[in-house]
């Protein structure tokens, strides 16, 4: 399941429902949510604005959460991402994967932020105290 | 008609989020329309000249050598940066 949103999402609320999702099937159920920075690169961040893709965007997500499912053996997993205004510690993402063994959801939750990372079309925007600027990104 | 769309930085620099045009004369592929769009001026040569672009057309990340078709929609976006 994909959703892209402007509005907040409650992890533990999202967490209950893939477990439900599960019918009793999973052993284990790992989640990454990622928040916004008070601080980027040294300067204070005001407000993040995330940009994105409509309809390619979620084609993006669909295609990272099937792959996922593909190469591990999931029972449930989910990826949530805002787009719009943010401000620091809002969250910004939230990606969750069940499995009957742990192994299986961790590196499927780690596979599906990372390629959401690099490949999912979003771009980040921040406001600080002199101006606004894109974010580049990571090179590592 | 083919549809241009331009994301995020590239946006802002080309002063353009989307326009509909038809396909010039004489431009088949991708290579070709990015140089006909960038004889629109330098902002238009130098925005599209960034290596780093990705293109997507009909929301598929392309090549140069695409083909372009009457209908695409074209998209032009730096690296992505979310999560």
């Amino acid at each position: 399941m994909i959703r892209v949103q402007t509005e907040n999402f409650d992890p533990g609320v999202e967490l209950e429902q893939l477990r439900q999702r599960n019918k009793g099937q999973a052993g284990a159920m790992v989640s990454f949510t990622g928040l916004v920075r008070d601080l980027n690169a040294g300067d204070t961040v005001m407000q993040m604005t995330l940009e994105h893709y409509p309809g390619m965007t979620e084609k993006a997500l669909h295609k990272i959460e099937l792959e996922a499912n593909e190469r591990w053996e999931l029972t449930a997993s989910i990826i949530i991402h805002r787009v719009g205004p943010l401000h620091p510690d809002d969250n910004i993402v939230f990606v969750a994967a069940a499995s009957r063994h742990r192994k299986q959801a961790f590196r499927a939750c780690e596979f599906m932020i990372d390629t959401l990372k690099t490949e999912a079309p979003f771009w980040k925007k921040e406001t600080l105290p002199g101006g606004a600027r894109w974010v580049e990104p990571a090179t590592n | 008609m083919i549809q241009l769309r331009y994301f995020a930085s590239l946006r802002e620099t080309l002063e353009t989020g989307e326009e509909q045009i038809e396909i010039p004369d004489g431009v088949h592929d991708l290579a070709g329309l990015t140089r006909w769009l960038q004889e629109r001026g330098e902002a238009w040569t130098s925005a599209l000249a960034d290596k780093r672009l990705h293109v997507a057309i009909n929301q598929e990340i392309v090549k140069a050598d695409a083909i372009i078709t009457d209908g695409d929609e074209i998209a032009w976006f730096p690296p992505v940066t979310g999560g």
